[in-house]
């Protein structure tokens, strides 16, 4: 390739740089100011409070503090809500994987046109806003009084979560070659013999990405969890926001940022782990699709 | 693959996306239809010293029982849907047979809570998907254009707006726009105007909004057409280099018409996540200047003391016709194609 000239060259290094911290530049300020006190990080007098921390100086001892989280995790029962996104992202994952590599491995080896049709209506549900579903779980729920339960907003979620896990883990299955399991076949196996034992052994690449989505679908989720779980059985983002209301009045917001904070460390870390399969079961779809 | 074996296996899968995404609109289509009972009333004469006084109150127990009795609440019919809170076709027919000037319609319109969250609604699809492209086209550029080594960070920290949770991303710019946080505080002295304050005017609300769309949507944008650069024809670029094609000549002739098919899809996929925006409108806090679709059905649900779900449910109807709307020309252009093929 030709080189670029100076001042093109220039004026792209400006830009990405400016991208690169309009991108991560909140992130590190909000870490960084949950460790002090709300006069410093909401400093009336100068932002430059927020990075020095005089206010955290004054009324601690120290120039950083733990307040927010103590205020947060202990005071606030945060750590529930932290047991409860567990429990709902790790079942949301597994069930999900679990029904979407059978339903998309059937898709994929079927020519029929009915799969055809069901990959069309699964589009088709896959733009539904989730909140206009829960409306309409609402009322049914109450009824039949499975309400506010961990297991309610999982199975929830899964269903939600299918039509992208069955286009992406077909389009997943369409790359392993078709002779693969229907060799086994021809050997003696049935469909699920094959499915188990040739299919599955070869498949964790794209269940692995595939997963991950699955994950932060579950993760990030606030209109499903927000309005279908319980006080008590909330999860880390309904409860940040339920903290958000209740916390302006007793003027601790920064236990809101030091929850907040916490629920975004467990993303770094994965982008961090996992950045290639994300980049890649992001461009799957394009790319295929 | 045979029948019976393909119905095994999409069982589980073809199930729950019946149970909890089919029957739910059916639901709301069913719910659209009620209102919310009316309370019972009971007139109660107390008589004290002074004479006597009649006195009009809701009788608890009554509406509790009513409400037990038929949780649905009363049928309305298409009422919902035509009340002021919705299509209000009363109001909309009243104020096009008087008023003073489009201009004074297009407020009044946008004074009825529907077409205020669809005003926003659309304006943030219009605006964010276009823009968030061209910046992650650029984005992408850029990076590509990077020294090997620090390629792998900068992906790193352009995904970061992306993954993160939607509510949580939208209270750290939240709390650095305030007014004593880091940037309102920087733009007042800026401006030298301390009363500036970012979430206080409607379109100061909506820039913020939609900035903050473009900030959520670029990466995804980037990293397509990024892995989109990997894949065009080097030969094509050489030879229009040797044929005298000057740089951007070549991103407009070579790159751009080979990442167009990723563009549209890109395009698709923005559109449906943008059309239900919600949680930037929660976590701004922003529903005094700002609503969508999806903010408004939250809204009717979260009421602590009265739940709107017939009020909800018809919002959700409408939203669900948008999203079909929406899709219609995806879905014909994958039909053709596919009896296409099968022909």
């Amino acid at each position: 390739m030709q080189k670029r000239p100076l001042p093109l060259s220039i004026l792209a290094s400006v830009f990405i740089i400016v991208w690169l911290i309009a991108a991560a530049f909140p992130f590190l300020w909000t870490v960084w100011g949950s460790f002090k006190v709300e006069a410093d990080f909401f400093s009336r007098l100068s932002w430059w409070n927020a990075i020095t921390g005089p206010a955290t100086q004054q009324q601690t001892g120290a120039s950083f503090t733990g307040a927010g989280y103590y205020g947060a995790w202990v005071t606030n029962n945060f750590w529930r809500s932290v047991i409860n996104t567990v429990l709902v992202t790790v079942f949301v994952t597994i069930i999900s994987l679990t029904f979407g590599t059978l339903g998309g491995y059937a898709l994929a080896r079927s020519g029929q046109r009915y799969s055809f049709w069901i990959l069309i209506i699964a589009l088709i549900f896959r733009a539904m806003p989730h909140i206009t579903l829960v409306s309409g779980y609402l009322l049914p729920f109450f009824q039949l009084n499975i309400w506010g339960y961990l297991p309610t907003a999982i199975i929830v979620l899964v269903a939600i979560n299918q039509p992208f896990t069955l286009w992406m883990l077909h389009s997943f299955f369409l790359s392993i070659p078709k002779d693969l399991d229907e060799s086994a076949m021809v050997d003696g196996c049935t469909r699920f013999e094959a499915f188990r034992r040739v299919v599955i052994p070869v498949m964790w690449p794209g269940v692995i990405t595939t997963g991950l989505f699955s994950f932060l679908l579950g993760y990030n989720d606030f209109a499903v969890t927000a309005m279908l779980l319980s006080q008590d059985n909330q999860t880390m983002i309904p409860k940040i926001q339920s903290f958000m209301s209740s916390i302006y009045q007793s003027g601790n917001v920064m236990y809101a940022v030091a929850a907040v904070v916490s629920a975004t460390v467990p993303l770094f870390i994965l982008v961090l782990f996992f950045q290639r399969q994300i980049v890649s079961g992001l461009t799957a779809g394009a790319v295929k699709g | 693959m045979k029948h019976r074996t393909f119905f095994w296996f999409i069982l589980p899968s073809a199930l729950a996306m019946l149970l909890f995404i089919a029957l739910p609109i059916v639901s709301v289509a069913i719910q659209s239809l009620y209102i919310e009972h009316e309370k019972v009333m009971v007139t109660v004469e107390s008589c004290g010293p002074f004479g006597c006084s009649k006195d009009t109150h809701v009788d608890a127990e009554k509406t509790l029982a009513l409400q037990r009795a038929e949780p649905l609440g009363r049928f309305n019919g298409l009422g919902t849907y035509l009340n002021r809170s919705h299509l209000a076709v009363g109001e909309i027919g009243a104020i096009l047979a008087s008023n003073s000037g489009p201009a004074d319609i297009v407020a009044r319109i946008y004074a009825l809570p529907l077409y205020r969250a669809l005003a926003f609604t659309l304006a943030y699809c219009i605006l964010v998907t276009p823009l968030a492209m061209i910046l992650g086209f650029f984005i992408a550029l850029g990076i590509n254009g990077l020294p090997h080594l620090v390629k792998g960070p900068a992906i790193f920290l352009s995904l970061l707006p992306m993954i993160i949770t939607p509510l949580v991303g939208a209270l750290i710019i939240y709390w650095m726009i305030d007014s004593n946080g880091i940037i309102g505080a920087n733009l007042q002295a800026l401006f030298h105007d301390p009363n500036l304050y970012l979430k206080a005017s409607p379109v100061l609300t909506w820039v913020v909004l939609i900035v903050y769309g473009i900030w959520t949507n670029a990466p995804f944008s980037f990293v397509v057409f990024y892995a989109g650069l990997q894949m065009v024809p080097h030969d094509t670029l050489e030879s229009a280099m040797v044929d005298g094609a000057s740089r951007w000549e070549r991103i407009h002739f070579v790159v751009i018409p080979s990442l167009a098919p990723l563009a549209t899809f890109v395009a698709l996929v923005q559109l449906m996540d943008n059309f239900r925006v919600f949680e930037p409108i929660v976590g701004f806090n922003a529903s005094a200047n700002a609503s969508s679709l999806s903010s408004a059905i939250f809204d009717d649900l979260h009421g602590q003391n009265a739940q709107l779900f017939g009020s909800a449910a018809a919002t959700s109807m409408l939203t669900i016709i948008g999203v079909v709307i929406l899709l219609t020309p995806v879905l014909i252009r994958t039909w053709r194609e596919f009896s296409r093929k099968g022909a």
